[in-house]
């Protein structure tokens, strides 16, 4: 059942890299991250490598495979041709940090800006109801495995380091529409969305949806719907026309911003020092 | 957004970045009131209250925010809420949890648990998690293996992620300062008292030392001492190993939970969980005769309560209070025992598991409904449709109920200024845990630990300060695997080891079998202190591993000795040199401690159940 795998592997950091080529002896049923997981034990101790269930809920070991942004965890080797040399790249929207670990703290950044989920407050206490219906197209974005796939393919951000600080990206998007469809929130996000968020720098090429593990429809569940309201509330003339003279509110819900400035002191941490003469010690070609 | 009435983490704490004087390399350090080790549920949990109590507070992980094995939880999180069966009560999920330990549980804490739990999981609602519904639009409640009523609040098969995403976006909204990717080695003490942490960020293999008076262990368990296990890499024990370094003691650690229903096919994810809601769900275990082989196994213990016909078994998911459960739901020891049998007497699978069905009881409807991850598990990594095809399972090591000995109303441990909370404490689930109980024990003990740590480290008038010697140390143990030459893989020893503890320590054990086990462990010590790593500091997974080992080896330790001491069977221990429950065993908990890096055990006494909670275990059981 064993076969010898041929793997090419970028290793380097933020100093520069190149591919390293290996071969790995792999068993039937196996994913690319078990072959990784050889690799590491008997030839390269020291490739880095982020991982944590090897189950695909976790969402650690996004890389690309053969140019496609994939979870290793979750691509099984028989999907390849048995002779075929199986390359593995770091996401290339993030910087790297070493091999295949990118610094995706991007992210984690973005995600400070979302103003929280705000329930009224007198509904404390086991006393919310909602009805399934209601819920399962929130629950539908609350899926997501924060992976940053679908960030990393995201063709707005993909090679444009310059729309990073106007843009949240699909994973966020998701967020803000899974807050905007929750029956009992009580903000209104739609306007920061736009604004700061940078929706309407997407232009719906499905890149997103089509990498996500979780099949999150995230063009037409979350991103179109949001947009659609966003165009409905700006140029609608019966809608603007309602609003300006008080005879409708869209949805009863406050517009907020986002909840942090850009910029500031944030408690996602980082290494402050680094280790002097440290460098990787890997062979690239 | 509650605002603290302390200083906020963010601004005050000054990133003084201090050199320790003669020191290898200068290390960053941080000042703190309390530090959470650990960013599953209990951990965000505990720093969540913390930090609503006052505390400056920071949080350490080894992964990414959001990753913690909180997220391999699927089934549910157990409270007495009473939306599908208004019968259920605290009373009644005491009772179960403490029946399902086989009532070596800390009374006070599963009592603590079974009556504060509904309210954390509405704490969770309110904070945006969007758990199932009711057709009355309350939380929706699943059944579960030894619990009496539906109770579990889920979503689909994902509660854990559902938990852990709602906790991180809490914290995150917070403003709650984290530390990503970084590894604590040593806990720090001044005299008696805790000072902080001393670890390394893995993104540069650089120190980072946080001084603080209180230290919440939140690292979750010990799976991956186990060669098939349903755990993570991160589940090396590294809070289990830290709390006996630093003086504090374990208990219970003889007990590790082998679930159910692993898979078994293909190897590369062999141990990988399946859900108990599949059998909570309707799905029965067969074995390769297709008989539905649980009604063999019903247990004196639980036959009261067990249905004895598959007509009642049936029956049961309807009709709760005139028929009595299936056997396929009995508390997980039981369950894993009578599959361990099956397989043993060659009524096994093909690739030496036993049939877990679902496709022939629900329609596919409700099975990609109901259970959507484990349909898209199995269809991605095993090519079976779950739909139409049952599933190959068996036992797989999935939960310590050992842990680090705390206080019950505190969760403090013997080390001032010490917590621990979730699968690193112990005491709770007693012999043997109940599915849905750790999500819940998660939040319910967080937010005490939290409360606790902020409030021990308001009252200390001097801030404890480590030893630059104790610094030292820890620095020196750190890098010790580059400047060894001994030639060890670390990786090779991380395997072996795996392979000892599953088959000498595995499911079913003996004397001699621990005792070789034992004799093991020691040649493994030796090879680990030979360990030699490539590479530089930088994200090197090789020198992570390197410093894991000791962790595994010391929690594997403590496990082997603890369950070469009992000498009974109970729970998630079963010996088969003494394969009967023992009234006297039940009487007391062993005790682990460490001196001079040599492991002691010793019997505890377990502390007297009240008589009003006694009474509940007085009416017959159903």
């Amino acid at each position: 059942m064993s076969r010898d795998l041929q793997m090419r592997v970028w290793r380097g950091d933020a100093t520069g890299g190149g591919f390293v080529d290996y071969t790995v002896p792999v068993e039937e049923g196996e994913v690319v991250l078990d072959a990784v997981h050889r690799l590491q034990a008997t030839q390269a101790g020291d490739l880095a490598v982020r991982w944590n269930c090897k189950a695909g809920k976790c969402g650690s070991c996004s890389a690309e495979i053969n140019g496609l942004p994939r979870l290793m965890c979750m691509t099984r080797l028989s999907s390849f041709d048995p002779g075929e040399t199986i390359t593995i790249t770091p996401m290339r929207t993030f910087p790297v940090i070493r091999d295949l670990v990118t610094d995706v703290s991007f992210n984690f950044e973005k995600a400070r800006e979302v103003p929280a989920f705000a329930p009224a407050t007198d509904n404390a206490g086991g006393k919310f109801r909602m009805a399934q219906i209601d819920v399962e197209r929130s629950q539908e974005f609350r899926k997501c495995i924060e992976c940053f796939l679908c960030q990393n393919t995201c063709h707005v951000i993909r090679d444009h380091d310059e729309n990073k600080p106007a843009f949240a990206g699909p994973r966020f998007f998701i967020r803000y529409a899974e807050l905007d469809m929750h029956p009992l929130d009580t903000q209104d996000r739609q306007k920061m969305t736009q604004e700061d968020e940078g929706l309407g720098l997407c232009n719906i090429t499905k890149c997103c949806t089509d990498v996500c593990p979780e099949h999150i429809k995230i063009t037409d569940n979350a991103i179109i719907p949001m947009k659609e309201r966003v165009v409905d509330r700006k140029y609608d003339p019966v809608l603007f026309l309602g609003s300006k003279i008080g005879l409708r509110r869209d949805s009863g819900r406050t517009v907020v911003g986002p909840a942090v400035k850009r910029g500031g002191p944030s408690p996602i941490k980082h290494p402050a020092t680094t280790v002097e003469g440290d460098a990787s010690d890997a062979e690239v070609d | 957004m509650t605002e603290s009435s302390g200083a906020r983490s963010a601004t005050s704490t000054g990133a003084r970045s201090a050199t320790s004087t003669g020191a290898r390399s200068a290390h960053e350090t941080h000042d703190y009131d309390v530090v959470v080790v650990g960013a599953g549920g209990s951990g965000l949990r505990a720093a969540i209250a913390a930090h609503e109590a006052g505390a400056r507070t920071a949080i350490l992980t080894k992964s990414l925010l959001g990753k913690a094995h909180t997220v391999m939880a699927e089934g549910g999180i157990a409270a007495a809420m009473g939306n599908v069966w208004p019968e259920d009560n605290w009373q009644v999920h005491f009772r179960d949890t403490m029946r399902g330990g086989k009532m070596l549980n800390n009374w006070r804490m599963a009592q603590i648990h079974a009556q504060e739990a509904p309210d954390r999981v509405w704490e969770l609602e309110e904070w945006g998690a969007l758990f199932d519904r009711t057709k009355e639009g309350k939380i929706s409640q699943r059944d579960f293996g030894g619990h009496r009523y539906a109770r579990l609040a889920h979503v689909g098969d994902r509660t854990g992620l559902e938990m852990i995403r709602t906790l991180q976006q809490r914290a995150v909204d917070l403003g709650i300062d984290v530390y990503m990717e970084c590894t604590v080695t040593r806990l720090l003490k001044s005299g008696d008292r805790i000072a902080g942490t001393f670890g390394y960020w893995r993104e540069t293999g650089s120190f980072i030392q946080l001084n603080a008076p209180a230290v919440i262990l939140a690292t979750g368990g010990i799976g991956k001492s186990f060669k098939v296990t349903s755990n993570s890499w991160e589940y090396t024990g590294d809070g289990h190993a830290l709390a006996l370094e630093a003086g504090g003691s374990l208990i219970n650690m003889e007990f590790v939970q082998f679930h159910p229903t692993g898979m078994v096919w293909p190897l590369s994810v062999r141990g990988l969980l399946i859900t108990e809601s599949v059998r909570g769900e309707g799905g029965v275990l067969r074995n390769s005769d297709g008989k539905r082989f649980m009604f063999d196994y019903i247990s004196d213990y639980f036959k009261a309560e067990t249905a004895d016909t598959e007509e009642e078994a049936d029956r049961w998911y309807d009709d709760h209070i005139n028929n009595r459960r299936p056997p396929e739901l009995l508390p997980r020891d039981e369950v894993a025992r009578a599959i361990n049998s099956e397989i043993k007497a060659g009524r096994g699978s093909p690739h030496g598991g036993v049939y877990l069905d679902i496709a022939t009881r629900r329609s596919a409807a409700d099975i990609h409904k109901r259970l959507p991850s484990m349909y898209h598990q199995f269809k991605e990594l095993a090519d079976v449709d779950i739909t139409k095809e049952p599933m190959e399972v068996a036992p797989t090591a999935h939960y310590v109920m050992g842990g680090v000995e705390v206080d019950a109303d505190t969760q403090a441990a013997t080390v001032p200024g010490l917590y621990a909370v979730g699968e690193a404490s112990g005491g709770m689930h007693g012999s043997n845990r109940l599915g849905g109980n750790s999500l819940s024990d998660l939040i319910v003990f967080g937010k005490r630990a939290g409360e606790h740590a902020a409030e021990y480290a308001a009252k200390q008038s001097t801030r404890p300060t480590a030893s630059s010697a104790a610094v030292e140390d820890a620095i020196a143990a750190a890098l010790k695997p580059f400047e060894s030459n001994g030639g060890e893989n670390a990786y090779a020893v991380q395997h072996e080891l795996q392979d000892v503890m599953f088959d000498l320590i595995g499911i079913i054990r003996t004397g001699e079998e621990m005792q070789r086990a034992l004799t093991e462990i020691e040649k493994f010590k030796g090879r680990a202190a030979r360990v030699t790593v490539d590479g530089g500091r930088a994200y090197n997974p090789g020198w992570h591993v390197a410093l894991d080992i000791n962790s595994m080896l010391t929690v594997s330790e403590a496990v082997a000795r603890a369950a070469l001491e009992r000498k009974e069977s109970r729970g998630g221990h079963t010996r088969d040199d003494y394969p009967m429950t023992d009234p006297e065993w039940g009487k007391v908990n062993l005790i682990v401690t460490q001196t001079d890096g040599r492991i002691a055990i010793e019997r505890k006494p377990l502390p007297q159940m009240p008589n009003d909670l006694m009474s509940l275990f007085e009416e017959p059981a159903k």
